[in-house]
């Protein structure tokens, strides 16, 4: 049986722990979670990554990696994400769990006790960072920015959210801009840190076979540190739907490409804590989410106007971002199509083997994450930050959508942005 | 039906086998929502020559995986749909050892397993659909062709091998598949897709003795056992060559670095020799390694560097690879640690802790049904129990581990590929 329990440990510092013998390991996460902005964003993505170089007492790699090893292996991620317009920046992390381990030793404690060392005793040169992590980690951001245009499908979807939401919190990436990584100093970098500890609402998650009042005293023995925080820090859940303009924008960028990328934007107008928002889930299933979905078929497979055509939600904020890829002379006719079956839906065309099969694909990933601690994770931490149901209510919701549903969401949802990524000329 | 508990793991597996000569697991786990059903055939990129009912046959490179593409399709349309439309995940893959059929889902479970051991059993091949699908996997080919990591891996391969089919492309050329015909494909088939040949794992929360049902009534009632290949003349120890460099556009170079080693036999050899050689590359270069430290240090390699081993039957192998600014020195590093190994042993208390880091992973490992399914599919075609990992791993001593990297690790069995930034491609 899995049980999940919810708590706040200190001040501002949460816990959700889900009790369960299912799986191996032990999955653990610690999310420092602040308001995303162009300012702040690079330099708390690369908080995290500096300070997975080295603890006080791991000072560096080596040390580091023989502490996880002593503890069967352990794995620790540095990580930045964005749930609506919050960044959750921090560490996931998978141990053995205690059930499994060879001689009876409890790797709870002592993985706890180390992503609290990671957390809040850094290895530090003159009571900053370790200069040298700071400029190798930054380097890397820079990298990891710089290669986001490598892949071209991520990158005409980034591009269209940027472009769309410029000017919203939510236009800002999750690693920032490269110009931001670039130019974090040690300084600034250190006085973020601090900024995040006083001022970030903590977000701790635990799944495994431990039972919650160890998870608890773990945790709060790993975190005493942060015992000196006085309020609860402020409300980081800020999302405005709605924004941009009255009429559709177009945005284009041209780049060294053999095949074009069409990405379109939509606003939903739907909360995930709305009445409405299953029948949206259902909507985006319908026309793009799936293989059986109305862009998959006709788009891709009938018309062969694409070599990918799908849909997704961007539930915290309200968005719908279609891409696809299209060859160069056929953008126009691909982009009438997406909007002709768009419109099918509005009006509720929808065979009731097309409801169906996005329905049971809803319900059937939805209930897989309750078998994946990672899944699980990353689901939970959106909860906390703009609430929804949990997996297993959202499911039996599903169950009830009614096509009239599905098209009044349809109809809900308003085209705002389109995007092309063309190619230059010789291509052309 | 066998079933055999496997407690040091957590693990309950039922077996047994078809008369027609299928083998059959179902790993039960009660508490989960989701089932995984693995349908997989000892037939890879690398089985190209083979005898069948007597007669040796000689087919072009890449028909295994345009077999997989071409087998979804159906009398009545495409098994893909219908397992999408009952919410199911379905997809397949080919490597160079085995192709794998293979679907997810919450509910439905014996409906999806029916459609899986149709499709997969009964091939539906015509000329046309064939003509069609040139055109897919010639597309496929170029994409492949354009990928860097997959250019170096191959570039690697072949500077390992001198003959031995694990150098040729899983997806073949263009010019090898457009000698593939529908005659081509039925006879692969009626050879690799005999139930003799091929294995059904299942995890989650199922019935054994239903799938086994299942199982007995769709497939054919005879099989013809396992299928004689050739790979060519042995390979000598050492490897054909030693530094490829290829030019692509690439924004750093991405490297490849092989070490050819001599193939374990068939059984718990086959998983004995996998655990030693990981745990070499652990000691030599892994991210506890003192080298991996120093390596990362001096912005030699970042995080994308990564490493392991691939072992079958008729060959073996261990690689590491990544971007890193100056692979030549990545590669002169590691040998010269491997050499330092070699006349001083492995730090006793780093193998400690690489052991325990290891046997955590692998256990960890075994919370995806993809990785405990495709693992008890390939251990079952190398001869081995994948599940008794805890008993085979204690007994893999230290020095063990020295002797693989005295012997296995040196620059004669070594070779490295190179991507350059650059556009010449020739």
């Amino acid at each position: 049986m899995t049980e999940v329990t919810r708590i706040e440990l200190l001040p501002g510092v949460y816990l959700t722990a889900v009790h369960t013998m299912k799986f191996k390991s032990s999955y653990m996460g610690i999310q420092l979670l602040t308001p995303l902005s162009e300012e702040h964003a690079a330099a708390n993505a690369l908080v995290p990554m500096v300070l997975r170089r080295g603890t006080e007492r791991c000072p560096d790699m080596e040390r580091l990696s023989a502490a996880l090893d002593e503890l069967y292996g352990g794995s620790v991620e540095p990580i930045a994400r964005k749930k609506g317009e919050t960044q959750c920046v921090g560490f996931v992390a998978s141990f053995l769990d205690d059930a499994y381990v060879p001689d009876g030793t409890l790797i709870l404690e002592q993985a706890a006790a180390l992503l609290g060392e990671l957390l809040l005793t850094p290895a530090r040169e003159n009571s900053r960072f370790v200069s040298a992590y700071v400029e190798r980690e930054r380097a890397n951001l820079v990298d990891r920015i710089r290669a986001q245009v490598n892949d071209k499908r991520q990158y005409a979807v980034l591009r269209l959210v940027q472009l769309m939401c410029q000017g919203e919190p939510y236009g800002v990436d999750r690693l920032g801009s490269e110009a931001s990584a670039a130019a974090v100093t040690n300084e600034e970098l250190w006085a973020r840190y601090q900024a995040l500890l006083s001022g970030a609402r903590v977000e701790l998650y635990f799944s495994g076979s431990a039972p919650l009042e160890r998870v608890e005293s773990a945790f709060r023995s790993a975190l005493a540190g942060l015992k000196g925080r006085t309020a609860a820090p402020v409300s980081v859940c800020r999302n405005t739907l709605g924004g941009g303009e009255e009429k559709p924008r177009n945005f284009e960028d041209v780049l060294d490409v053999t095949q074009g990328k069409l990405s379109i934007g939509l606003r939903t107008d739907i909360k995930v804590t709305d009445e409405e928002y299953p029948a949206l889930m259902l909507f985006n299933a319908v026309f793009g989410g799936t293989t059986t979905s109305k862009l998959f078929l006709n788009v891709r497979e009938k018309l062969s106007l694409c070599y990918y055509a799908s849909s997704q939600l961007e539930k915290f904020k309200g968005l719908m971002l279609v891409f696809s890829g299209v060859e160069f002379d056929k953008r126009e006719a691909a982009q009438s199509e997406i909007l002709t079956q768009l419109e099918k839906c509005r009006r509720g065309e929808i065979e009731p083997w097309e409801l169906e099969a996005a329905r049971r694909s809803t319900v059937n990933s939805l209930k897989s994450m309750l078998d994946s601690q990672g899944r699980m994770e990353d689901f939970r931490l959106g909860l906390a930050v703009g609430g929804g149901d949990g997996p297993e209510d959202l499911a039996a919701k599903l169950e009830q959508v009614t096509v009239d549903q599905v098209a009044a969401a349809a109809r809900r949802v308003r085209l705002d942005s389109i995007y092309f990524l063309k190619g230059k000329e010789k291509h052309q | 039906m066998n079933r055999k508990e496997y407690p040091r793991m957590g693990e309950t597996v039922f077996s047994d086998r078809l008369d027609n000569g299928l083998t059959v697991y179902v790993d039960v786990k009660p508490d989960f929502q989701k089932s995984y059903a693995f349908f997989a055939t000892d037939y890879g990129g690398m089985d190209m020559e083979f005898q069948l009912d007597g007669q040796w046959y000689d087919t072009p490179a890449g028909v295994a995986h345009f077999l997989e593409h071409k087998t979804f399709d159906t009398k009545d349309g495409n098994a893909l749909q219908d397992l999408a439309a009952n919410g199911a995940s379905p997809n397949a893959f080919t490597s160079s050892a085995i192709t794998g059929y293979y679907f997810e889902s919450t509910e439905k479970f014996y409906e999806n397993l029916k459609i899986l051991l149709s499709f997969v059993s009964q091939p539906y091949y015509t000329q046309e659909s064939v003509d069609k699908e040139q055109g897919i996997i010639g597309q496929e080919i170029r994409m492949i062709e354009d990928d860097p990591e997959n250019q170096a891996y191959y570039a690697m391969l072949e500077g390992l091998y001198a003959h031995h089919p694990i150098r040729v492309s899983v997806a073949g050329t263009i010019e090898s598949i457009s000698r593939i015909t529908a005659d081509t494909l039925n006879l692969c088939h009626s050879a690799f897709y005999n139930p003799g040949n091929m294995v059904l794992c299942v995890a989650g929360n199922v019935d054994p003795e239903k799938v086994l049902e299942l199982a007995r009534e769709i497939l054919p009632k005879n099989g013809k056992g396992s299928i004689l290949r050739d790979y060519g003349p042995d390979e000598p120890a050492a490897a054909a060559g030693s530094r490829t460099e290829l030019k692509m556009e690439v924004s750093t170079p991405i490297f490849r670095l092989g070490w050819k080693m001599d193939p374990a036999p068939k059984g718990e050899e086959q998983l004995r020799q996998k655990l030693i050689a990981e745990l070499a590359c652990e000691a030599l270069l892994g991210n506890s390694s003192p080298l991996y430290a120093r390596l990362y240090r001096d912005g030699l390699i970042n995080g994308s560097f990564s490493y392991g081993f691939d072992g079958y039957l008729s060959c073996a192998y261990a690689m590491a690879g990544g971007e890193s600014a100056d692979p030549d020195a990545v590669a002169a590093a590691i040998a010269g640690e491997a050499d330092r190994i070699g006349r001083e042993g492995v730090d006793a208390a780093l193998f400690d802790r690489l052991k325990k880091g290891r046997y955590g992973a692998e256990v960890r490992s075994l919370n995806s049904f993809e990785n405990i399914c495709v693992g008890m599919a390939q251990a079952h075609f190398a001869g081995y129990d994948m599940l008794r990992f805890p008993e085979i791993f204690e007994g893999i001593s230290q020095a063990d581990v020295e002797a693989c990297i005295r012997t296995c690790f040196t620059p004669e069995r070594a070779a490295l590929a190179v991507v350059q930034p650059g556009e010449d491609r020739a």
